[in-house]
């Protein structure tokens, strides 16, 4: 039977319910509203009181209103169709609820249960299966999406039956699978986990041991992330953290993106679904939403949802990691989550930790970092999760909770410097501060040597010195004058602005300059570091700059020309021919 | 407002604080309007039997035997076309001496635009303000507030913006208003005779803070009705919303809450959100933008107030006084409209990115180069050249009494580079250069 239950407080979207039976930490219920129904999860428990947080508004609760427990935690729904859908938090279909406004206690079927799918047996009778193995798959788009054994299946089991190729609807069985003890169960093409619970089933996780490129040269050349690794950006607002996260979602190297909007504005999720039917994935040739899934729950969205929407996307990207696919997993923001969990944490009156967040708050954020990375499933294939996640910290100050705790979870970092944003230059991703600790890993110094040239990490660690020993010199010049310094001085100055006008600077806006594939990022480092390499005898520091600033222009105009074209081979030419005068 | 069918009296206060009052009661739903000794509050908390009320007038003089009566429903605004050239209060009651408006009753604060069913902003709003049109370009459905210190012109600067807008209505939503302030717009919407396209909802300095938490979601709603319902163009203007969340600090300060930064709820984002993101473009054409004004103190936009705001609004508007050409600019390195690439070179010309860059970029060289003068240093010809040039840009496109269409502002700022500088020093795509480039 059913635990049920009567409201006796209200504060905001924490309720308290007095119960009549066992309850169970996270578990979800219904409150009853006069025909609506508001669903929520329990957060904590004393005595006979179980304290709820409401994924809706609590406008016109009583106390006295009924409750009604679901004896589980808060579940997605997986199966096929999950891509080119929008959800909200707690995985609603946006796009077939009725009305221009989202009605409270509205609940939608995250996946179409008419629509047939085509089905290929990849197992057969009598195969022996673990959670997570492989049964069958369909296509869904391009995508060969499998259909496995649930995760939540413990044991061993035997294949009884298994459907024929052809079209099967989600719900319908496609295979009887036979436990230990004799007893079948049925599978079908969805299967539910809790969001809060990561995924299994996989034989082992590695160390990422390979690029994820993203076609942002700040990102690929300088700071690379691994596929599976994770990373985050932080920044002031009006950095240009939301233009950096879609280019990465435009163009990032991944078979399945997942954005999760949390917290963010509206408008920006408009952008997504509005354009990205439009724009075309570089790696497949195919509608870029074709291959991504939004998660929405936006600022003016439930609060409480807003946890829930970030555990919802990784868990849909968990999903099809398990199939063997590259997923990227983009949340903006991470901040907008924290604030939502300290909300709650302040409504029942917990002590806080610093600016008044939970204590738990880098326990909570670490936890989640973990679940990205690659693993290697039980039929030896790969699959990875890698997750970017942006932080909006309070003041732009990054000495802060969730800047700090999220420093320790997250292995590369993008720090998003105003100045530079002030400047218009964008990415405005600070050179000096930002990192990437997979640039120390021997397993990808490898794979860039192989994959990109011999010498490419060298010269990525050469042009990072140059940048910053062209930061230290610009300081100096600052506080000694033009004059003060030696011309060798302004050289040094100019050739790091040579470096951050030309690879680090990048315009998100250009058709052209906005994507740079790794051959190009290379043959760009090459040649300005070539340019660098020489020493120029200068009559005084404004010829010096007169120089560099006509050499910045004509390399400018290479960025914005297509690779390798002939309006592109024209300028290299005309450097060519300068540069060869030089020797 | 007020529906008599529901209505339970009680008589028996447990607790006054200055915002709140607590009281032992039954039936009562959240977020209810109730009435204590005649003034208006709401019901925010309950614990058991104990219910807590939020006095909007404040709770000065309130007896324990204050007599409460609850509504049974949360507060509401009658709409219709009949709210158009209306002055209300922050509880929507007429202050111009007109009848009390027929309609529909409505809840205010109601729900959220499914965000899948919100078009893409497409609309530019032109202002002929170059600092706007040509840097941080305005969209319909945008929010975007003016960040400004408590002495520059902000109202002054929004009732252009306003008027200049090809809108079908204009909200107002006046929080701490000035009484001179109040007047001002008044007379400016009476003078541009617009006042039949104007409604007005108004919290001024001479009435009490915890009001003006209801003039947001007031404004709104008949934002709403004439968006949602009649497929209208509206224009939302709030201001200060510095002071509104100057309410919310008071009230969830009285209910004990632990303070997060500047003393501000923990909730701030969400409670700001709530409000910006009901700007919206709707499918049918309809649709919600708000200018707002954040005051800064000293400029510090690290403050909890602009800060949370930024991160919720698309893009802000920086005052401030150019000490060099003594005009009130809207700083392009503060500035920003997130909306604008939407616009800049698809209903603008194909020039206006690179323009907007250039000039900013050499504006930030100009304010370099006035660095190092004020440390004492010999400039450059580059760096004289560009100071000239920043004098010029400031008194010719970011001053905000330029009132010119975006085409002149463009060429305008050709002429600048061609006075100035070289073609490669702006550094500006060849194909733009050999088209528009000045001599």
């Amino acid at each position: 039977m059913k635990t049920t239950g009567i409201v006796t407080g209200i504060i905001a979207n924490l309720v308290t319910v007095e119960i009549n039976g066992p309850v169970s930490q996270n578990e979800i219920c219904f409150i009853n509203v006069g025909e609506d129904k508001l669903m929520a999860e329990v957060i904590k428990v004393t005595g006979k009181s179980a304290f709820v947080q409401v994924y809706e508004s609590t406008r016109a609760l009583k106390n006295g209103n009924t409750v009604e427990f679901e004896g589980h935690m808060l579940e997605v729904t997986l199966g096929p169709g999950l891509l080119s859908s929008n959800y909200d938090g707690l995985q609603n279909n946006l796009a077939t609820m009725e009305g221009v406004f989202l009605k409270r206690g509205e609940y939608t079927l995250p996946l179409d249960l008419e629509k047939q799918w085509e089905f290929t047996p990849l197992a057969k009778v009598g195969d022996r299966v673990v959670a997570a193995d492989w049964l069958g798959e369909v296509k869904e788009g391009w995508l060969p999406h499998k259909i496995m054994v649930p995760f939540a299946f413990e044991g061993e089991y035997t294949i009884k039956s298994i459907a024929q190729a052809g079209s099967y609807r989600v719900s319908e069985t496609i295979a009887v699978l036979t436990d230990a003890s004799g007893e079948d169960r049925a599978v079908t093409m969805t299967q539910k986990w809790p969001v809060k619970v990561a995924v299994g089933g996989y034989k082992e996780k590695p160390r990422p041991y390979k690029i994820m490129e993203t076609g942002v040269r700040c990102i690929d050349t300088l700071n690379p992330i691994a596929e599976g690794g994770t990373g985050f950006i932080p920044g002031p607002f009006g950095c240009g953290k939301t233009v950096l996260q879609h280019a990465i979602a435009k163009q990032g190297e991944a078979d399945v993106i997942v954005m999760a909007a949390c917290g963010e504005r509206a408008n920006e999720v408009v952008e997504i679904f509005t354009e990205f039917p439009e724009l075309i994935d570089p790696h497949t040739g195919r509608s870029l939403m074709e291959r991504t899934t939004i998660i929405c729950n936006t600022s003016n969205m439930p609060v409480a949802a807003r946890e829930a929407s970030v555990y919802t996307a990784m868990t849909i990207c968990e999903y099809y990691r398990a199939m063997g696919m590259k997923v990227l997993l983009l949340a903006d923001s991470t901040s907008r989550w924290a604030q939502a969990l300290r909300e709650m944490s302040n409504r029942m009156e917990e002590l806080p930790g610093a600016d008044a967040f939970p204590v738990d708050l880098s326990a909570i954020i670490s936890n989640f970092y973990a679940r990205a990375g690659v693993v290697v499933l039980n039929n030896g294939q790969t699959g990875a999760v890698t997750f970017i996640g942006t932080v909006s910290p309070a003041g732009g100050n990054l000495k802060e909770p969730v800047t700090e705790s999220t420093k320790k979870a997250a292995r590369c970092f993008y720090a998003l410097n105003q100045n530079r944003a002030d400047k218009k230059r964008y990415p405005a991703v600070d050179p000096i501060d930002s990192y990437s600790k997979y640039l120390e890993y021997p397993e990808i110094i490898a794979y860039l040597k192989e994959k990109v040239a011999p010498d490419w990490v060298d010269k990525v660690i050469e042009a990072k010195n140059m940048v910053l020993r062209g930061k230290e010199v610009s300081e100096q010049i600052n506080i000694l004058g033009d004059d003060g310094v030696p011309i060798s001085y302004h050289e040094i100055y100019w050739k790091s602005e040579l470096i951050d006008f030309i690879i680090l600077q990048q315009d998100a806006f250009d058709k052209i300059d906005s994507v740079c594939p790794m051959e190009r990022q290379e043959f760009m480092l090459s040649l300005v570091l070539q340019l660098c390499h020489v020493e120029r005898n200068f009559e005084d520091f404004e010829a010096c700059s007169k120089f560099y600033k006509e050499l910045i222009n004509t390399l400018r105009q290479m960025n914005y020309s297509e690779f390798k074209s002939d309006n592109f081979n024209k300028y290299l030419e005309q450097l060519k021919k300068f540069m060869s005068n030089e020797q | 407002m007020s529906s008599k069918a529901f209505q339970r009296t009680y008589t028996q206060l447990e607790a006054i604080t200055k915002a709140t009052v607590s009281l032992k009661a039954q039936g009562v739903s959240n977020d209810e309007l109730a009435t204590v000794a005649g003034r208006l509050a709401q019901v925010v908390k309950m614990k058991g039997d104990t219910v807590t009320l939020q006095v909007f007038s404040g709770t000065e003089g309130i007896p324990t035997d204050a007599e409460v009566v609850f509504f049974g429903a949360a507060p509401t605004l009658n709409v219709s076309d009949d709210l158009a050239g209306r002055f209300f209060n922050a509880y929507g009651q007429p202050i111009d001496g007109g009848p009390a408006v027929e309609g529909e009753r409505r809840f205010i604060g109601g729900p959220s635009v499914n965000p899948y069913k919100r078009k893409q902003p497409s609309q530019l709003i032109p202002t002929g303000i170059a600092g706007i049109d040509l840097n941080n370009t305005l969209v319909s459905g945008q929010k975007i507030p003016f960040f400004a210190d408590p002495d520059q012109p902000y109202n002054q600067v929004m009732a252009m913006v306003a008027l200049r807008a090809d809108v079908d209505k204009i909200i107002l939503g006046g929080m701490g208003l000035s009484n001179d302030d109040y007047l001002y717009f008044k007379q400016m919407f009476e003078s541009a005779g617009a006042l039949d396209k104007i409604i007005s909802f108004v919290n001024t300095t001479e009435q009490p803070p915890v009001e003006r938490l209801l003039i947001p979601d007031m404004a709104l709603t008949a934002a709403e009705y004439f968006a949602v319902d009649k497929n209208e163009k509206v224009l939302v203007l709030l201001t200060d919303m510095t002071l509104y969340a100057d309410a919310l600090s008071i009230v969830s300060n009285r209910m004990d809450q632990i303070p997060s930064k500047d003393s501000m709820p923990g909730s701030l984002y969400s409670d700001l959100a709530k409000i910006y993101e009901k700007a919206v473009q709707l499918p049918d054409g309809g649709s919600i933008t708000i200018i707002a004004v954040t005051t800064l103190n000293d400029g510090d936009i690290t403050h909890a107030i602009p800060d949370n705001t930024g991160y919720i609004t698309e893009g802000q508007l920086f005052l401030r006084t150019d000490t060099d050409t003594g005009k009130v600019i809207i700083d392009p390195f503060r500035s920003l409209s997130r909306l604008k690439q939407l616009v800049i070179g698809k209903q603008t010309r194909e020039d206006h990115n690179q323009v907007m860059n250039t000039a900013v970029r050499l504006y930030a060289d100009a304010s370099n180069a006035k660095t190092k003068l004020e440390n004492g240093f010999d400039l450059s010809d580059y760096d004289n050249r560009c100071l000239e040039f920043a004098k010029d840009y400031s008194n010719n496109l970011l001053a905000i009494d330029v009132n010119i269409s975006i085409d002149e502002m463009l060429d305008t700022a050709w002429t600048l580079f061609g006075k100035y500088f070289t073609q490669a020093e702006t550094g500006i795509k060849a194909e733009l250069i050999e088209k528009y480039w000045k001599a």
